[in-house]
Parts: structure tokens; sequence; C-alpha cells
């Protein structure tokens, strides 16, 4: 009886996180007639009119691009920012330690509104709106304490013996963190590593802000731009939506299998 | 392989001082052994000659050549943790070899030297595997392995046996014993465990309260303790000790619970209260009357094999001695006790040292 309730809720929540996503995926294979339809069509009829028509007349490839090299570059130096800095926070003996942590912790608090403002200023002051590095950084900005944090506490967990052993072995301490650590740490890295990614990836508010040209606009902006002057597009949003999830689903079933826990068990008497 | 020298070295870690003055020469080829109680800064020592802790204050030497700034790396020493510290993600192989290539040692070179390590201690056939795949005894022995490739001018060995189980952990001392022979490289080796230090040591130094109590060779500190922190901590069981009053200066006589000893020394010492230290083995317990016995009781007696160890109420004190197996001796049995007085040391009451 637990058993049934279990997977009756279980199947409860998978669908309701789902539907939305089923929705679009359902709609992008509609015809226009379709989407409009009254009552609703739940079979669609499978074309990829959408798809073909997103990418050649909405440029979706270009906007695919463009969130690729954001979030692409936004993950790389976060996470090797994090790396660093998690090492140090979660090893030396330092003052202050957890007001470092903490301050970093009310960092990644504030509303973006509050910030939208100032980060505005300075980019356009140094000229950098409408240009990756004018989004990557703020990215970056963002994203760091999310990294520290999960990095920190997984750097935490390994033997410190292991580290000493390695400094004796005669490493130095960066070849201890990337020879040692960082492959021990493999599960957190790639676990802040996604995460940053899909932060990055689906971020919208300040893509719309910073990024005001076609050229360098992120794939979230680029979906929310597509209405035209007559009409709204829906086959050709919700295909791009489509396409602009792909790539988050691929990476968690591709890196799934690399978070293996218990990776450190035999190190250690345990 | 290096003589190391401890020039009044001291380690605090914030205002907690750990290690107080401590000055020591250990030969080169030595083994040398730190012994004490858990927390008494034995490991600090141990992190401090490799590299891996700053020290307070003071000078470490290797060969006359203070270390104090040296990197780890550029000690060369190698060392073998309680927890083995193996590198989970890598094999047997990568574990032996990595500070051959971190050394930067050239591949043909790294293959043999594997080769004759895994020989050596006889891991031949475990070397494509992970650590988590091997035993407890195979790890240690891997930790070893890793330590010995290098050729290090210095073994330094934390607790390398305490996680083993009793029968290995007495295999393994004899291994690493004919291991030292073999390499002659001067070894630093850090335990709690008493007996461990006087099997394998050629020296040992107890250390208690930061400071080291006594320093010598397993038969003088067995012998000839200094104090009677050193006297109750090496042995096993540990040494008796019951309170005493000097009665006479020439020729010395102590009373100890109204028994009259008369102990093997010449110079009286100068304080009349005194504790009498002896050790279990020095006590015979009998059910029969002997020459010079004298009266108590048998409160708890435990079996070692060949004799059996007694705890007897004598008066108001508890003490340890041994019985022959064939006594038949029951709890609260009347029975008699020896000591060899000739075995007999006396501490002073209030500074706790041996009286010379």
């Amino acid at each position: 009886m637990k058993k049934i309730l279990f997977h009756i809720t279980t199947f409860t929540v998978v669908l309701l996180s789902l539907f939305p996503f089923l929705w679009f995926v359902n709609t992008s294979l509609k015809t226009p007639m379709e989407i409009t339809a009254i009552p609703p069509v739940l079979i669609p009829s499978g074309t990829l009119n959408s798809y073909q028509s997103a990418i050649e007349t909405y440029n979706l490839l270009h906007f695919v691009k463009n969130s690729f090299i954001v979030a692409g570059i936004t993950t790389i130096i976060t996470i090797l920012i994090s790396i660093i800095t998690g090492y140090a926070l979660s090893r030396l003996r330092i003052k202050y330690k957890g007001l470092i942590m903490g301050s970093l912790l009310v960092v990644s608090m504030f509303p973006q509104i509050s910030i939208a403002g100032p980060v505005w200023r300075i980019l356009q002051t140094l000229g950098w709106l409408n240009s990756y590095k004018g989004l990557i950084i703020p990215y970056v900005t963002l994203t760091l304490p999310l990294g520290v944090w999960i990095l920190a506490s997984f750097f935490k967990d390994l033997p410190p013996d292991l580290e000493a052993s390695a400094r004796i072995d005669g490493c130095s301490h960066f070849q201890t963190l990337f020879r040692i650590v960082v492959p021990l740490a493999a599960p957190g890295v790639f676990t802040a590593a996604i995460l940053v990614f899909i932060y990055a990836w689906n971020e919208f508010f300040f893509a719309l802000l910073i990024m005001t040209q076609q050229d360098y606009q992120t794939l979230p902006v680029g979906i929310a731009l597509f209405q035209g002057q007559y009409r709204m597009p829906w086959g050709e949003i919700a295909a791009a939506s489509t396409v602009s999830t792909v790539p988050l689903v691929l990476m968690v079933f591709i890196f799934q299998k690399r978070i293996i826990s218990g990776l450190t068990a035999g190190a250690i008497k345990g | 392989m290096a003589e190391i020298s401890f020039e009044h070295i001291k380690k605090n870690f914030g205002s907690e001082q750990v290690i107080l003055d401590l000055n020591i020469e250990i030969k080169d080829g030595e083994f040398f052994t730190f012994v004490g109680p858990s927390g008494c800064g034995k490991s600090t020592i141990l992190n401090m000659i490799a590299g891996l802790e700053e020290i307070t204050e003071g000078t470490i030497k290797f060969d006359r050549r203070a270390v104090n700034e040296l990197s780890p790396k550029e000690r060369d020493v190698a060392m073998v943790f309680q927890s083995y510290a193996l590198y989970p993600h890598m094999t047997v192989y990568g574990n032996l070899a990595f500070p051959l290539i971190i050394k930067k040692t050239k591949k043909e070179v790294i293959d043999s030297e594997v080769k004759r390590i895994s020989f050596l201690l006889g891991l031949g056939e475990l070397l494509k595997k992970k650590p988590r795949e091997l035993s407890g005894g195979q790890r240690q022995r891997i930790a070893l392995g890793r330590a010995i490739i290098r050729q290090p001018r210095v073994f330094l060995m934390d607790e390398p046996l305490s996680n083993l189980d009793a029968r290995l952990r007495v295999k393994m001392r004899t291994e690493l014993k004919r291991l030292h022979n073999e390499l002659k490289i001067t070894t630093i080796y850090v335990t709690h465990d008493q007996a461990e230090a006087m099997s394998m040591s050629d020296r040992i130094a107890v250390l208690s309260d930061g400071r080291i109590q006594q320093c010598g060779t397993p038969r003088e500190i067995y012998l000839t303790p200094k104090n009677t922190m050193v006297a109750g901590f090496i042995g096993s069981p540990p040494m008796n000790f019951i309170p005493a009053v000097l009665k006479n200066r020439n020729p010395v006589e102590v009373d100890c619970n109204g028994l009259i000893i008369l102990p093997l020394t010449d110079n009286p010492p100068e304080n009349k209260n005194l504790i009498l230290g002896i050790r279990p083995e020095d006590i015979t317990v009998s059910s029969h009357k002997t020459e010079g016995g004298f009266e108590a009781v048998v409160s708890i007696i435990e079996s070692a094999g060949p004799f059996n160890w007694i705890d007897i109420k004598w008066g108001n004190t508890l003490i340890k001695g041994v019985a022959d197996i064939d006594e038949t001796l029951m709890p609260e049995d009347k029975c008699f006790i020896q000591f060899s007085q000739d075995k007999v040391l006396l501490f002073d009451r209030d500074t706790l040292r041996r009286t010379e």
C-alpha cells in the first residue's frame, strides 16, 4: 500500500513539473492552425515547420551560439576561480573565514534589480555593453558564491592526509590542488559546473539589459523578442524553447555518470 | 640519508603551546621513536620535520643545514600516514609511481623502480587495482612502498601500524625493522604504543605535555626511567606506585606499607616522602608462605598464558604482580608477595623524579 502511494505521489510530482515542458514540445510540433484551435488539439500533426522557420526566419542558431559562448566561458571562469577560492577557504587557517563565507552568501541574495543600475553604469563606462565580456563578468560575479560554497564544502570533506602526502611526494600547492584535490572532488566540480551553466544559460534579466543588439543576444532574450509586429509566433517560440532545453538535459545526463559518489572510498581506512 | 637535529624547537597553535623547547639529535641511519600519550604533540613534531607545519621558534637541521624555510619537496622526506593516504583515483601502480612522476623521472626508470618495490613488498599482483579493492594490510604496504621508492633522506612514520589488526601489527613490526636494516635510512617513528616503540627503536624519546621526559635506548628507558610519567608509560602492565617514607639514610631504608625495603642505592634521597615504583613482573605472588614474603589478599586474576597477572590488595594499596601458572589462587584468597628488592625504584613524591 505504502509502495503504491509512493509511486502515485512520484508520478504526480514528475508529471506536474514536466507538464510545461511537455506542453511546449507538443506545441512546437503543431501547425499554426492547430496551435490556435479551440478546443486544443492534443495530438500534434508532427510538423517540423516551426523549427525550420525558427532557424531560418528568426535566426535561432545565432542565439544558440551566443548562449553557448556566454554560458560556456562563464562556467569555465567561475569554476576555476571557485576551485582556488574554495580550496583556500576550506584549508587555510585564516581569520574571519565565517565572515567571508557569509558575505559571499549575502552577495548572492541581493535582488537582481537592486544591482542592475550600478552594473549597467559600470559596463557603460567601460564600453562593455553589447559585448560577450559585458555579460560574462556579471554572470561570473553572480555565480561565484554558489561555486565557492559547493566546492569549499566538497574540499572540506576530503581527508587532509591526502594533501599532506601529495606535498611530501613533491607536489607544489597547485599540483596538489589539480592532481589530487580536484580529481577527488570531481562530483562537486561537475555539480557546480552544471548549476553555473544552467544559471548562465537561462538568465534573462541581465541579458536583456546588457545586450540590446541582436548580434550578442542570448537565447532567452532572443526568444522573448521573437514576437513580430503583427503576430505572436507561438510555434517558433515553442520550437526555440525546446532547442534551448535540450543541451541542459543532455548535460545532466552525460555528467550524471561522472558524479559517482564514494569516489574517495579506499583512500583512508574506513 | 641524514642526521637531524632540533635546536630549541617551540610550536604554538594560537595561544596554545604544543611543543616547549625540544632539543634532540637524531643520528644518521637511526631508528628513532617519539612515544607518548595522544595529544602530546608527537605528530606535530613529525609535521614540522616534513615541512607541513611551520616552526614557531628554533631550528631544525638536516646534516647541519637549517631546513626551516624549505618546502616539503626540497626537504626530500617521505612519510607514511596512519590513514595510509593512498590516492583513491589512482591504481596501485599510479600510487607507487606518483613521487617519481612529480620528479619528472623517465618512464623506463619509473617502470623498473615500481617493479623493484613491488617485488620487495610482494605487491606484484595488485599493481592494476585501485586502493579501495585492497585490504588494510595491502594498503599499508603500498603506503610503505610509495615512501621507499623515492629513496628519501628521512622516513617519517606517523602511527603506521595502528589501523592494522593485532596479528598483522606484530608481523609488520618485524617487517619494518627488516626494511630499516636493509635500507639504513634515518627513520623517525611516532606511536602511542610503547610496546611498538620498545621493539623497533634504536632510541626512544618519551614525550608528554610538550616536553621530552626522557630520551634513550629502550633498555635505559625501561630500567632507569627518569620520572613517574616515563616509568608508568613504558612497560605493560604499568609499574606499581606505592607511597613510601624514608626511614634511615645509611644504609637507605624505606618504609612501604609497614614493610622495610633496602633499595640498592648509596645516595639517600633528600625528600623523606617518596613513591616506590616496582614493575608487576618483579612482584611474585604465591599461595604459601615464602622467605621474606608478606601477606596480602588476591583481588583479580588475569591469565597471560605462561603465567598469571594477579591484582592484590595490600593494606590500602592495589598492586599487580605475577604468579606461576601452577599456583592455585582464587579471588579473596590469602596470598604471599615478594619484591625483587634490587628492582625497586624510588621517586621523590614532590618532584616525581627518580632519586639517584
